[in-house]
Order: structure tokens, then C-alpha cells, then sequence
């Protein structure tokens, strides 16, 4: 099966029943296997819109009446949709947006993989927000992480990012499906609540349209009932930090990761496509003194996984950007980082990872 | 055994879907592990196009193929830009009427797209051939395994001729011009 | 006003004194009540102006959304859930110049849902910019010398694209135009009602309509009934300078998206 075709099972399989897209290479898959599945599914609906900026609005939209939705997209439908994510946020609307990443700036590189808007997802819309962003790097991850990308966002009330690429969704891989994917539902808004109240957690619980507790949703700032209040300093800072805490509070509950060798001196930090590539160094070849941390969450950033290996003289991030990541790393260690930049759409060989390490090794 | 399959041709020839196709059979009825990959540019039609496959007994990490063992090439610019430096001892299947220069390694001459049309009267299922000719001569895939996998992944009303193709293909692999 | 519709809470509003905004708000409201929908089915959907304030001084769920986006939402609210009824309220910088596209694509899908265009002519809430329905000649801030660019007609494009149900009144015309929304409410597919309206603040200051009663007057005297002018007017006739047509455009029966399955 190929990635984008597991990313759509994987929502279907955790319910999803919204989709709003627009066609857009390399994630179009994912939109054309959602318009033959979900006519045939009971109360599902696949809606094409008339561009990405639509797309993301009818998603959240949808959201509203409890469906859970989701759009796929890529480079430049995924800068068109800034705008409404940052609605997403502030509305706290729980969706799933799949990027399927692919060469840029602009129309860049259509066809080919990239990783460059990694630092896009969680800066790409205006103001301060936190988001949370997913990276797969096997068809059956593009399943899972799909599935679980709904019940992360239903949980925080927040866009969920499932931050693909071109190597991943456009690859074909043996996956199994399970009978049932584990599905958690936003926490219901208590009766007599007001509907932007926090919980302990810092999230409010959820009322779906038409269900009798008019709710007022506003993209402005807003008091708890939902009401504007947009010239009140501290009604804004109190509403944008818990937006952001309760994301960033919770990030190491919320990793998802795998780490290999915590006793390497030079370890590899990788997401996405270039996950394939460490691993073949790693594992198959056996490079000596090399290990990893395989982000499969990226946003919120984990970074108190980085202190898991003891030994570490230095990480080693290969990118398929120039360096996006290895810049956020390098924030929270005090060895050296060194950014593996590759972009043009080809994946990082093992020779270029096992090169980067000697080069690493003579460095230091 | 490890084996990377390289395919090129041009667009519209199904470069992409054998390769879907090879994979397939390999994971699910050969029981191995398979990751199918492909280089395409905006073209459908026209273009060399190339995609691949790697078949693994073991869970395969990197998945592009970099050094293939195996080719099917099916168009002279195919064989220009990902077929002309292959590995001694790799296995090249050629278009023998599409591609004209010849590998430095092995080949096997399958006359694929005359035969399509000739032999079947349908010039689209000169993949089909191309893939038959691969259970003989080669071992990267078995006969039964690649049977079902066509049939899985062909349009409804055409499994006989493509089955028919399969057959001339494998035929061919075995009768095909090698140096 | 219909008190059980309002957010008592919410008030005073925003809108300046004068504005014929409210006067529409609550001709909506009455054809709302007269369907007998079940307020907690009723969602009220808006983008960004003066206009789109409205839903959050009405008691239902509303959402208040992104400039020019309204309708995007609303399919998204209606396509994923049939049962609910929904109500955009936009004006016409919202709809015709950052929404176009969303506008002429619910058209063609003739979608289910009422879009009630308050149409000023002006960028009202962030001071008075020209927009695409400002006519020409007609001064802003940004066409300080008068507007240059020809206007739309918003009814004419909905028809064009494929709406049901098309109608333009003004804020003067209240009982014509709650019967006209109501009518749009009860009609399967995508009604829009365009009011023009008067906004004394930013458009009447500026074009010698500074008085609400001055822009009123001038609705009041410049709108033809649509029925009169086509019974009357020989062929081909122009309507008189500054004039236009008001009254049912459109209503008709092409399919729809966004109903309930007949279960």
C-alpha cells in the first residue's frame, strides 16, 4: 500500500468522516482514495472545494458539528491555509491536516520529497501558538500516525499536522491494518460550563453544533463564553498562554519516539524519510558508536529525550532542509549539533550519514 | 537475497504500475519485503520515467534503489539516463526494438511492445511481457506470485489478455538474446 | 426585537448610530422565527466587517470566521451535518472582493444555505475603503478622486453562478425583505438576499449622504421594482442613473447539496 493511501485508511479507521481538499501533487492520493471510500461509508463526506483556503474552512466547519475532519495537502496548498490554521488554534477546533511535503520555495519541486516546512507548521500563521506536528517514516506509520493525529487533536482541541513527504507518501510498503484503531473523543463540556472555560489540563471541553449550547466561535480574542474581548491585555496573554501550555505543558507526554544505542557517542536526531537512511547505518551497518532518536512527534519538541544519551559527543541531523530542525536542537545541548542539509528531493544516502560521522568524529 | 529491480521506459508505458506490481508479489505471495519507489516528473505521457523496487528477507530501512541488480528498461531514454553504468554482474531485460545500445552487463532482449502488438493486439500490456520475462529469467519474483498480482491490479475485463501476456513474457524470457 | 434570539449580555453592539445593519439583523431574525426552526439548529456563520458581527449577538451557535471565508465554513457546517440550518451574514467587500471565489463555487453547488449580503457599498469597519460594489464616482479613502472600477452585481452573479434563490431589497424595504429571507430560508439550495444598506459613518460622510434618513431617502427613491420595470420599461431601456433593481430575482429548482437524505 502506498503512504497516502495508508494516511486516508488510517483517518478512516479513527472515524474520520470530513474531508475537504484540493488536488495538489504530491498529496492528491490521499484525496482521490477518500473521494472513493467515503460515498460508501453512512454519514461521511468527501467534499472537494474550490482551493486550499475553502479546504481548511470547511474542514473546521465540519469540525463543529463533532465530525472528525480532515484535508491533505502540500507546499503551496499548505501556505494557503495559514490563515484558518491560526483560526484553528484560536478556536481551539479540533482537525487533521496532512502535508505531504515536496521541494520549495514557491512551486519548487512538485515531485520530489522535501522536509522544509517542518519550522512552517508550527511558525506559519500569525502570532504565538503551539501546535502539534507528526512525522511518519513508513506507510504504516502514514496509518497510525494519521489515526492517532485525531485523537491528539480531539484531546487538545488543537489542528493535529501529519508532516509526510514525497518519499514516504508516494512509497509502496507491505502494512497491517488492525481490526480497530484506539479512538479517545474530546472530553464533553460539562453542563453549565462555559465553553472556552479550561480544565485542569488547560483544555475545554467540547460541545458540538446544534446541540443546544450556543456557542459563539470567534477568531478574536475571547472571554470563556466565547465572547470578544479584544483590547483587554491580560484577557489576551491569559488566552495565548493557554493555548500554547497546554501543548508545550504536556510534551513529553505527548512524544512519540524510538531510541536506539543510548550509549553512542554520535547520535543521529531524525524524523521523517531520513529515519530510513539512520536506521540502514545504524542498524544493518553497524556503524560503531552511532545511535538515534527518531522523532515521530516533532511539535511539540521533546527535548528532555536529548538527555538520554549519556555518552553523546555529538548529534547528527540530517535534514531534508537546510538545517531546520538542527537549529532547534542546538537550543537545548551543549555538544555539538550538525546539521546533515540535503534538499533538491533525493534522500540522504548511508555513505553521505556514515561520511557525516567520521567528519564528526574528526571535527572533535 | 536481497535484489533491487530498476524500471524505466516513458510515460504511458506503465513503468510505475510494474513496479506496484513487482512489489506487490514479492510482499504479499512471495512473502518477502518489498518497498516500491519512483522518480516522475510532470508528464503522464512521454518522459523517461523510472521507478523501482527493492525485495528483501529481511525488513528493508533504506528504501531507494541505488545499485540495482536487475533491469527492465523499456525505451532508449530510459536506458540513457538510469540504465547505462549497471554493476557487472546485474541482469538488464530490454525492449530489444525500443532500446538500441546494449549493457556492458547481462541482458536479455525481449521483444516486448512488437510482441504486444503483434502476438496480443494490444501494444499497453508490453509491461506485462516485460514482467513475465522476469520469472524466467531472473529469480526476483516467482511465477504464481506475479500471476496474482496482476490479477489484483489489473482493470476487470482485461485479466485474460494480461495473463496471456504474462505468458508470452515469460516465453520470451526464456527464449530472449543474451550476450 | 425577538428577545429569546438575542445575547442580552452582549450589548450595547457595535454597530454606529444609524447603521442599517441591526434594522436587517432583525428582519433575519423575524423570518427566522416564522420557519419555526429549532434554535438549537440554527447556526449563524460570519466572516470578518461590521456585518459579521452579527451572529455573535445572536443566541445560537454561531461562528465568526476569517475574512471573506464565511461560506467556506458554512459547507463545511452544512455538508457535515444536513440537519442544521445555516445563515451567513457577510457584506460586500466579504463576499464579492476577498470571498469571490467561495461565493460563485456555493453558488454552483447550490449549497443549502442563506447568505444575507449587507451590502454598503464601503469597507465600514476599517474605515471606509472602496469595494467592489462601490459604484463609480462614488468616494472612499481609497478612490478619493471616485471609485473608477466598475461595480458588481451581486444578484446577477449569484443567478449567473446557479443560486435557487435571489433576491435584493434594502434596509427601507423591511417587510419585503424579511419576506424575501424567509422565502430564501425555505428555499432548498443557496439563497442570497443582498440589502443595500446605508452606512452614515464611512460612506454616507463622504457622499453627501452624511443623515441615515439622507442614504434611506435615497434608497427609497432610486429602487425600481424589478416586477414594474420589466412590465413597463420597453426593451432594452436603461435603468435611470443611479438607479436599481430591487425585488425576486431568481427562485428556482436545480439540484442541491447539502439536504437531509430523504430517509
Amino acid at each position: 500500500m502506498q503512504g497516502n493511501i495508508a494516511s486516508a485508511e488510517g483517518a478512516l479507521a479513527a472515524g474520520c468522516t470530513f474531508f475537504g481538499g484540493y488536488p495538489i501533487t504530491p498529496s492528491t492520493e490521499v484525496a482521490e482514495h477518500m473521494a472513493t471510500r467515503m460515498p460508501k461509508i453512512k454519514g461521511a463526506c468527501f467534499i472537494q472545494m474550490e482551493d486550499e483556503i475553502a479546504s481548511i474552512a470547511a474542514v473546521i466547519g465540519a469540525a463543529w458539528t463533532g465530525a472528525r475532519s480532515m484535508t491533505a495537502t502540500s507546499g503551496p496548498g499548505f501556505s494557503l491555509m495559514m490563515e484558518n490554521i491560526g483560526y484553528a488554534v484560536m478556536t481551539e477546533t479540533p482537525c487533521v491536516i496532512v502535508n505531504i511535503q515536496r521541494g520549495g520555495p514557491s512551486t519548487g519541486q512538485p515531485t520530489m520529497a522535501a522536509q522544509g516546512d517542518i519550522m512552517q507548521v508550527k511558525f506559519g500563521s500569525h502570532g504565538d501558538y503551539s501546535i502539534i506536528a507528526l512525522a511518519p517514516s513508513s506507510v504504516q506509520e502514514c496509518f497510525d500516525l494519521t489515526a492517532k493525529a485525531f485523537n491528539l487533536a480531539d484531546r487538545f482541541r488543537t489542528p493535529v499536522f501529519l508532516m509526510a513527504d514525497e518519499v514516504i507518501g508516494h512509497m509502496r510498503e507491505k502494512i497491517e491494518i488492525p481490526d480497530s484503531v484506539e479512538i479517545v473523543r474530546p472530553k464533553p463540556l460539562p453542563e453549565g460550563a462555559l465553553p472556552f472555560a479550561p480544565g485542569p489540563d488547560g483544555v475545554s471541553g467540547f460541545a458540538a453544533f446544534g446541540t443546544g449550547r450556543h456557542i459563539p466561535v470567534t477568531g478574536l480574542t475571547h472571554d470563556e463564553r466565547g465572547y470578544p474581548d479584544t483590547t483587554n491585555p491580560a484577557r489576551h496573554e491569559s488566552l495565548v498562554r493557554r493555548l500554547v501550555s497546554k501543548i508545550e505543558d504536556a510534551r513529553h507526554d505527548i512524544a512519540d519516539y524510538s531510541i536506539v544505542n543510548e550509549e553512542a557517542e554520535y547520535v543521529f536526531v531524525c524524523y521523517g524519510a531520513p529515519v530510513r537512511t539512520v536506521r540502514e547505518v545504524v542498524e544493518r551497518l553497524r556503524l560503531p558508536d552511532t545511535g538515534y532518536l527518531q522523532l515521530r512527534t516533532v511539535w511539540p519538541f521533546p527535548e528532555g529525550l536529548l538527555s538520554r544519551f549519556p555518552k553523546v559527543k555529538a548529534f547528527i541531523v540530517p535534514e531534508m532542509n537546510l538545517g531546520m530542525m538542527a537549529r532547534e536542537i542546538e537550543r537545548h545541548v551543549s555538544v555539538p549539533v550538525i546539521p546533515v542539509s540535503k534538499i533538491g528531493g533525493d534522500l540522504h544516502t548511508p555513505e553521505e550519514l556514515v561520511e557525516a560521522v567520521k567528519a564528526a568524529g574528526g571535527l572533535l | 537475497m536481497r535484489h533491487e529491480i530498476r524500471f524505466s521506459g516513458f510515460g504511458g508505458q506503465g513503468i510505475i504500475l510494474s513496479a506496484v506490481i513487482l512489489g506487490r508479489a514479492a510482499a504479499l505471495y512471495d512473502q518477502k519485503y518489498a518497498v516500491q519507489t519512483q522518480v516522475y516528473g510532470p508528464e503522464a505521457r512521454g518522459g523517461a520515467s523510472m521507478s523501482a523496487v527493492i525485495i528483501d528477507d529481511e525488513p528493508i530501512l533504506f528504501p531507494k534503489v541505488r545499485d540495482p541488480d536487475t533491469y527492465v528498461i523499456m525505451s532508449q531514454q530510459g536506458f540513457e539516463k538510469y540504465g547505462k553504468s549497471p554493476r557487472d554482474d546485474a541482469v538488464m531485460l530490454l525492449d530489444s526494438d525500443l532500446v538500441h545500445d546494449r549493457p556492458s552487463c547481462t541482458w536479455v532482449g525481449i521483444p516486448a511492445t512488437l510482441s504486444a502488438k503483434k502476438d496480443l493486439g494490444r501494444e499497453i500490456v508490453a509491461n506485462i511481457i516485460m514482467l513475465g520475462a522476469l520469472t524466467t529469467a531472473t529469480t526476483v519474483v516467482s511465477g504464481p506470485a506475479l500471476e496474482k498480482a496482476i490479477l489484483d491490479s489489473v482493470p476487470k475485463g482485461t485479466e485474460d489478455l494480461n495473463l496471456k501476456a504474462m505468458r508470452r513474457g515469460q516465453e520470451l524470457g526464456i527464449e530472449g538474446g543474451s550476450s | 426585537m425577538r428577545d429569546d434570539w438575542l445575547r442580552e449580555d452582549r450589548l450595547p453592539h457595535i454597530y454606529c448610530a444609524g447603521c442599517g445593519n441591526g434594522t436587517i439583523m432583525n428582519c433575519v431574525l423575524e423570518a427566522v422565527e416564522k420557519t419555526g426552526w429549532d434554535q438549537k439548529k440554527t447556526i449563524f456563520i460570519s466572516g470578518i466587517g461590521c456585518s459579521s458581527r452579527a451572529p455573535g449577538y445572536i443566541l445560537t451557535d454561531s461562528l465568526h470566521t476569517t475574512h471573506g471565508r464565511a461560506i467556506a465554513f458554512a459547507t463545511g457546517v452544512k455538508m457535515a451535518n444536513p440537519s442544521l440550518h445555516v445563515v451567513v451574514f457577510t457584506g460586500d467587500g466579504d463576499l464579492a472582493a476577498i470571498g469571490g471565489n467561495h461565493f460563485i463555487h456555493a453558488c454552483r453547488r447550490n449549497i443549502d444555505i442563506t447568505v444575507v449580503c449587507m451590502n454598503n457599498h464601503i469597507y465600514g469597519m476599517t474605515g471606509g475603503q472602496g469595494s467592489p460594489t462601490t459604484p463609480i464616482g462614488k468616494t472612499s479613502t481609497t478612490t478619493p478622486y471616485g471609485a473608477d472600477e466598475a461595480p458588481f452585481d451581486l444578484a446577477e452573479l449569484a443567478m449567473a453562478a446557479g443560486a435557487n434563490y435571489v433576491a435584493r431589497w434594502t434596509s427601507f424595504h423591511v417587510k419585503q425583505l424579511t419576506d424575501s429571507v424567509l422565502t430564501g430560508l425555505n428555499t432548498p439550495g443557496f439563497s442570497l438576499i443582498e440589502v443595500r444598506c446605508q452606512c452614515p459613518t464611512s460612506y454616507g460622510r463622504r457622499n453627501k449622504y452624511r443623515e441615515p434618513v439622507d442614504y434611506m431617502t435615497y434608497l427609497k427613491s432610486h429602487a425600481v421594482l424589478k416586477e414594474k420595470w420589466e412590465r413597463s420599461a420597453a426593451p432594452g431601456t436603461e435603468l435611470p442613473v443611479d438607479s436599481f433593481l430591487v425585488g425576486e430575482f431568481v427562485r428556482r429548482q436545480r439540484p442541491v447539496m447539502g439536504v437531509p437524505d430523504e430517509a
